[in-house]
């Protein structure tokens, strides 16, 4: 009844092909910005934004990114961790070597450094497909993993090889470092992620995003009505390394502030972001924040019911917790294989029709 | 000779020693890649499990005793006998055909038709519950494998190459051994799938789904079959990983090895993961004796992979994979 497009005349093109074509949607979506912006920051504090809200900003980034080259390129891509390694590296370097410039620019500069990395292991796509080229890219994963853990000019030759975030501001106010508060890790994060979103958002259904989906549907035909493989394969990397790159760094500098790469970029963090676009649906926006808030959520949640709400032995609680996530995963694709973004999908459609389905 | 090229003999192998553990683990994939176009990710989970489930077996421990301790306080460990190897081993085997019948049964059914990363995506889903569940059932510490193999150095080899060269060999007789099940498991496995009805069945099922179902071949029951011969792989990859280096978490992760095995040899060639094996094996060997020392070594973790990679870069389906024939 109060969902749906009648009465809501379009009288441009500019409004035909916006984004949320209902305006309950524009309104939902206006809402959730406004509740982002102006609410959350008041009430967050150390725990929410550190168990829940922070790594839900960061790993949406992270899905965002991959989503653009797994959904909507068709690229599988299993060297995720190794990507973010690179971000975390590059934001480190580019923090410690030049102090003065904005940690804003460095997040952005380390994204860009992602990119060039990514467009190179993202070269062999161009002969390598399916599966093969899921595992070419798990070449990515352990050799960048392995490259920041053997050469100390990585982390500035420190003692135990780990690096640390120093503290950097924005405004006066600290960003990174030991003495940062909830609300502007919080802020800090939201700000890239909004920026990044819309930017996706708009690639996406432009000229390039119709090429990343002509490569996914069938490479041969879009290579024959005159879509360069080469540059739209490259592109993709670039754009979703940069991605990556960037939600990395946030996760080093933000959320961890000191990481060691083996643990904070193995090639769990490579699947677990995999889980995340495929359980929020390949080839979506929603999709993507969905996947990613439902794998934070998971562990938080049955680790407060199983260790605060039964009182099991940690390590036990964590096994369950594994065979859980495993035993969700499973009965999510046998269910659902296209994912949360599908359940959304079709639960929009019931509620345009409701309360008169016919 | 010269010491160093006796040595890098010896190193080279023991790299083809290695290969052949890991053209073990490489079989299972194959099996069911050829079966059903699954890339089965959750092969390594699965020989962890089976080496759990026989140390188990054979020491007598009560499954779920941590579970059962847990909720009801009390402390149960061990029914307190302990199996023969021989009894341990076929009940494990049991245990494994049981478990593809259950995963058949319980996931791959509601799957078919599903796209191909899908698929993969509910083996990795399938990977993270086993390996939960064996930490559940058998307790998640790590334990000793023994069913008799002999380990430590070939007395033999070591005789013989001092006599002729001067300088003793040292291969480790558990790798001996490893190489010989290997082969007779290729054997058996090419016997089986050539000369027997359902090995027929079997490769009709690789070679045309759908013609294979109109001639009237269960495509359930091939696959429980598949995923049985995958799961016994699995246990013959446990034991011998597992009497070489414990039974631990870290035994799941010889699945990211066999996986540019697999990329080298092509996905879909039984012969291709022995040879792609012994080729991974013994590149990963040498490239770390000559050149690990220059660049800080531990390059084991990623030369595979790149080998494979520059690999496919000149042939896209691995040494003896079926050729990728595309069109619109």
């Amino acid at each position: 009844m109060l969902y749906r497009e009648a009465g809501d005349f379009k009288t441009s093109y500019v409004k035909d092909s916006q984004t949320f074509p209902i305006k309950a949607d524009r309104m939902a979506y206006f809402a959730l910005l406004a509740v982002a912006f102006g609410v959350v920051p008041f009430l967050i504090n150390d725990y929410w934004a550190n168990a829940v809200f922070v790594p839900f900003l960061i790993y949406a980034i992270a899905a965002i990114g991959l989503n653009i080259l797994t959904g909507y390129c068709g690229q599988v891509s299993l060297g995720t961790g190794g990507f973010m390694a690179v971000g975390a590296y590059a934001v480190y370097k580019l923090m410690t070597t030049f102090p003065d410039v904005p940690i804003l620019i460095h997040v952005l500069l380390a994204g860009g450094v992602t990119a060039i990395v990514g467009v190179l292991f993202g070269l062999p796509s161009l002969r390598i497909k399916g599966f093969y080229l899921a595992v070419a890219t798990l070449a990515a994963q352990f050799f960048l993993v392995w490259l920041f853990n053997k050469v100390p000019w990585f982390y500035n030759y420190s003692a135990s090889g780990q690096i640390t975030a120093p503290e950097r501001t924005m405004f006066g106010i600290a960003v990174t470092g030991a003495s940062t508060p909830a609300w502007a890790k919080y802020l800090f994060c939201l700000v890239i992620l909004v920026a990044l979103a819309w930017l996706a958002r708009n690639l996406t259904r432009g000229m390039i995003g119709r090429k990343w989906m002509a490569i996914r549907d069938m490479d041969i035909a879009a290579e024959i009505i005159g879509v360069n493989p080469l540059t739209t394969k490259l592109s993709a990397f670039a754009v979703s390394s940069f991605f990556i790159g960037v939600s990395g760094a946030l996760f080093f500098a933000v959320y961890l502030g000191a990481a060691e790469v083996g643990e904070a970029f193995g090639i769990n963090k490579s699947f677990l972001i995999l889980f995340m676009v495929i359980i929020g649906g390949l080839g979506s926006m929603f999709g993507s924040f969905a996947g990613a808030a439902f794998l934070v959520l998971l562990p938080v949640l049955l680790k407060n019911v199983l260790v605060g709400g039964l009182g099991w032995p940690t390590d036990l609680a964590a096994h369950i917790e594994l065979m859980i996530v495993g035993g969700l995963i499973i009965v999510f694709l046998i269910l659902e294989p296209h994912g949360l973004a599908q359940l959304w999908r079709v639960a929009k459609e019931k509620l345009r029709l409701w309360p008169f389905p016919h | 000779m010269p010491d160093q090229l006796l040595y890098a003999i010896e190193v080279s192998l023991n790299g083809l020693m290695a290969g052949i553990m890991y053209s073990l683990v490489a079989l299972g994939f194959v099996l069911i890649f050829k079966a059903s176009g699954i890339f089965n990710y959750a092969q390594g989970v699965l020989a962890l499990f089976a080496a759990l489930t026989l140390v188990g077996l054979q020491q007598g421990q009560i499954p779920f005793s941590h579970v059962i301790n847990a909720i009801f306080g009390t402390d149960l460990h061990s029914f307190g006998w302990t199996l023969p190897s021989v009894v341990a081993i076929a009940l494990t085997a049991l245990v494994m055909v049981g478990m593809a019948w259950l995963i058949e049964r319980l996931v791959l059914k509601h799957l078919v038709n599903q796209e191909p990363i899908i698929l993969f995506m509910a083996t990795i889903g399938l990977a993270y519950f086993l390996e939960g569940l064996g930490d559940v059932m058998w307790g998640a510490d790590i334990k000793k494998l023994d069913v008799g193999l002999p380990q430590g150095i070939n007395e033999t080899i070591d005789a013989v190459t001092f006599n002729a060269f001067g300088y003793g060999f040292f291969i480790d007789n558990l790798d001996i051994i490893a190489a010989f099940v290997a082969a007779a498991l290729v054997l058996s496995l090419t016997l089986f799938s050539q000369y027997t009805k359902y090995g027929r069945a079997l490769r009709a099922v690789a070679d045309d789904h759908q013609a294979a179902l109109s001639v009237g071949i269960s495509l359930r029951f091939i696959w429980v079959l598949v995923w049985s011969i995958a799961g016994f792989v699995a246990l013959v990859a446990g034991i011998m990983w597992g009497s070489k280096s414990g039974v631990q978490f870290s035994l799941s992760l010889i699945a990211l090895k066999a996986l540019p095995v697999l990329m080298l040899g092509g996905f879909t060639s039984i012969p291709g993961a022995i040879v792609g094996g012994l080729i991974i094996g013994m590149g990963e060997k040498l490239f770390e004796f000559f050149a690990g020392p220059l660049i800080g070594g531990a390059t084991e973790n990623w030369f595979a992979y790149v080998l494979a990679l520059l690999f496919l870069v000149f042939r896209p389906q691995g040494l003896f994979g079926e050729k990728i024939i595309e069109r619109v």
